[in-house]
């Protein structure tokens, strides 16, 4: 607790340095990335930053030595340069985007590790911090490397915060914003260039090789929650700066350890959450949606099995037992027993003690029931007539569809079919008599 | 009052092809047009003007280049030769007065946006760079989609709507440009029955404006009826004209039929043997 005290007390200054360098640079990275995965350059933002190490390397041999200013314009050169590459290679050969990428990937990192080595065994050259640039070190950040690689994320900011509107439609329909004169060249290659200056301002902090992760994950996991890009955009710049501030404080706390690596786990645990706990897209909403409509299925057929019975015998008085229900109806008998008791809540149906006890449809449930076949009736009508599928292969797939089938598409499949009489196996399409489904529409769904 | 009659020409599909007043310059003009995909010849010399007024439909066989067509006519694509006039000036300085419609396919539709952020990028023509849509613009925003039957929908995201929902959108955006030039690109494949019943009313609604209306279709039966002006394209244009003396049987025999194996197959042997014109070279 002592540490956790110490830390966010910020008395340090390093550790205010070191906070303000994470954070801005996961707010920048967070917010950039959205555009990055929505138009699908997730996959380049890893090659260039892989890709700029040559350029870390060259920065050491010609300063020296560590100096922030030869390191981002040497990073910059190379992000560039791969970019270039990138493009080149698929626009003047058959190779596919996908191949291109992964071969400038590793070329450019391949050449960055041989300079590595090479300056390591020179010796000439202060090679302090350079090992830094493959995982990150924050806690190796100075008040200047801050103020370079702080102001850099802070500029990345403010353009995109700036030109957001137009970066919105060039990501959305890069051929209508063309249609309408906009210089859809020109803001891609803009995209292309705050990407390229991200990575680099991450190179301290988070390192080449997992630089590509502070991008995507943030921006993946916001997706998740909204729909909104704008929300979306704070969402990720959030959790960039939250995994900002997670890396440094175990940083901190154990000074073994890497920041960079640290902030991607964090990144990825909010990602991981974001998938299960997600309103709407998340899995468990999924899950418990799926649930819902397999027990609404449950109870449409139960109340289509009572309708059945009345057709087959014509007699809409006379109950019918438990057992003759489970006899149609393959359920567990927990499961039935819960789909039935829930329509009874509903009043679909009633329960009548006697010899036999036994159900039998309520006038809302009839309503229900009654539509359910027509519908599936008029499916089969309609796969049948329309689609020419043999009569005895439309039953199963009707089966499904009567769950899902609005009032708009019966409208529709009623226009089109004509509101016939007999569905394929001759079996009457039952109406309602006084047409007055059309205005409930068949709402009250258990 | 010949421009009456060119209108009357244009609305009824009857009489002489409208030849446009000396003094007016027509909306569309094509000139010498050739699109090549990778060396792949896919539109040959297109050669065409379309009048004030009119309602034309682009029509053709799968893979006839009608989307192509367009598309070099909004610059999207290069073209490898040729050039086109919107109202006697070169594109670049009359994008304003052409709205449009990409094929739906054509976008991510689980993008995050919400309809109106969508039909408001209708209004982006008017703003200058970096400069956000005002109370107008929202207010016009609202009508194109009110026009659409789409008004309740303007908070949704787009993903949420069905097909013929979001083709709906698409032109609402298009009516939000306030343009005298429409161009869409298949804007009634995949719709349902009514949003094709609002989409044709619309088209019909907008030519009744003096506007020009270029569609490009896929359902001949319903050309006759719905359209005025008819092209036909088979990697070149059959014939462009009124429907009613240019969309008859010879031509659709033309454009539809197995005449054009010749061609197609020295396309064919071009793309094989990588050949390039001189000039091109």
């Amino acid at each position: 607790m002592d540490i956790f005290f110490e830390f966010f007390s910020l008395q340090d200054p390093n550790i205010r340095y070191v906070l303000a360098g994470t954070i801005l640079l996961g707010l920048s990275a967070g917010a950039l990335g959205c555009f990055a995965i929505l138009r699908r350059r997730a996959l380049v933002g890893d090659a260039v930053a892989h890709a700029i190490l040559p350029g870390v390397c060259l920065a050491f041999i010609v300063a020296g030595g560590k100096d922030p200013f030869m390191l981002i314009l040497g990073a910059f050169v190379f992000g560039l340069l791969s970019m270039v590459t990138m493009d080149f290679i698929s626009r003047n050969s058959r190779i596919a985007p996908d191949a291109s990428i992964g071969m400038v990937l590793s070329v450019f990192f391949g050449l960055g590790v041989v300079l590595l080595t090479i300056i390591q065994s020179t010796g000439h050259i202060d090679q302090s911090g350079l090992d830094d640039f493959l995982f990150g070190q924050a806690a190796a950040m100075v008040g200047q490397d801050v103020m370079v690689f702080g102001g850099l994320s802070l500029l990345i900011l403010l353009i995109t915060i700036l030109t957001f509107k137009e970066l919105k439609l060039i990501s959305f329909d890069p051929n209508f914003a063309q249609s309408i004169g906009y210089p859809v060249k020109r803001m891609e290659f803009l995209l292309a260039l705050l990407m390229v200056l991200t990575i680099t301002a991450g190179i301290q902090a988070v390192g080449v090789v997992l630089m590509a992760s502070m991008l995507i994950i943030p921006a993946a996991a916001a997706r998740y929650w909204t729909d909104s890009l704008r929300v979306m955009l704070l969402i990720a710049a959030g959790v960039g700066a939250f995994s900002g501030i997670t890396g440094s404080f175990i940083s901190y706390t154990a000074p073994a350890m890497p920041t960079g690596p640290w902030m991607v786990v964090s990144t990825a645990l909010i990602f991981f959450l974001s998938f299960l706990l997600a309103p709407g897209r998340g899995e468990i909403a999924r899950h418990i949606q799926k649930k819902r409509l397999s027990y609404r299925v449950a109870c449409e057929n139960i109340l289509k099995t009572l309708y059945a019975m009345e057709e087959e015998d014509g007699r809409a008085d006379r109950v019918r037992t438990w057992q003759e229900l489970r006899k149609r109806r393959h359920l567990s008998r927990g499961r039935m027993r819960k789909v039935v008791s829930t329509l009874l809540k509903k009043n679909l149906i009633a329960f009548y003690a006697g010899t036999p006890d036994g159900y039998v449809l309520t006038n809302d449930g009839r309503k229900m029931a009654k539509r359910l076949v027509r519908v599936h009736r008029l499916w089969e009508k309609y796969l049948n007539q329309h689609l020419q599928i043999a009569e005895d292969h439309v039953h199963e797939d009707a089966e499904s569809m009567e769950h899902l089938i609005t009032s708009e598409i019966e409208a529709e499949l009623r226009r089109s079919l004509g509101s016939p009489e007999l569905d394929p196996h001759l079996s009457k399409i039952p109406y309602d008599s006084d047409e007055d489904t059309k205005t409930k529409k068949g709402d009250s769904r258990p | 009052m010949d421009n009456v009659d060119q209108k009357q020409a244009a609305l009824t599909g009857k009489g002489r092809p409208a030849v446009p007043a000396s003094s007016h310059n027509p909306p569309i003009e094509v000139h010498d047009l050739t699109v090549a995909y990778d060396q792949k010849p896919v539109l040959w010399d297109i050669d065409f003007e379309l009048p004030g007024g009119s309602l034309t439909a682009i029509v053709g066989p799968n893979g006839a280049g009608k989307s192509t067509l367009v598309k070099a006519i909004m610059g999207l694509i290069p073209s490898s030769s040729g050039y086109t006039l919107i109202n006697g000036k070169p594109l670049d300085k009359q994008r304003k007065n052409v709205a449009y419609v990409p094929q739906r396919e054509s976008v991510d539709w689980d993008f995050p946006i919400s309809v109106m952020d969508v039909v408001l990028m209708g209004r982006y023509p008017h703003l200058r760079l970096f400069q956000r849509p005002s109370r107008h613009d929202r207010e016009v925003t609202m009508n194109a989609l009110r026009e659409m039957g789409m008004d309740e929908y303007h908070k949704r995201q787009i993903s949420q709507l069905s097909g013929g929902q979001q083709q709906r959108v698409f032109l609402a955006r298009a009516l939000a440009q306030d343009a005298s030039i429409y161009i869409m690109d298949e804007p009634l494949a995949g719709v349902d029955a009514a949003t094709e019943d609002v989409i044709f009313q619309k088209m019909k609604e907008l030519q009744s404006q003096n506007k020009t209306v270029v569609v490009v279709h896929h359902d001949l039966q319903s050309v006759p009826d719905n359209f005025n002006w008819v092209m036909l394209l088979n990697l070149r244009m059959i014939a462009c004209g009124p429907v009613s003396s240019t969309f008859t049987d010879e031509n659709l025999q033309k454009t539809y039929g197995g005449r054009l194996n010749i061609l197609s197959q020295m396309i064919e042997q071009s793309r094989k043997q990588r050949f390039v014109r001189e000039s091109d070279a």
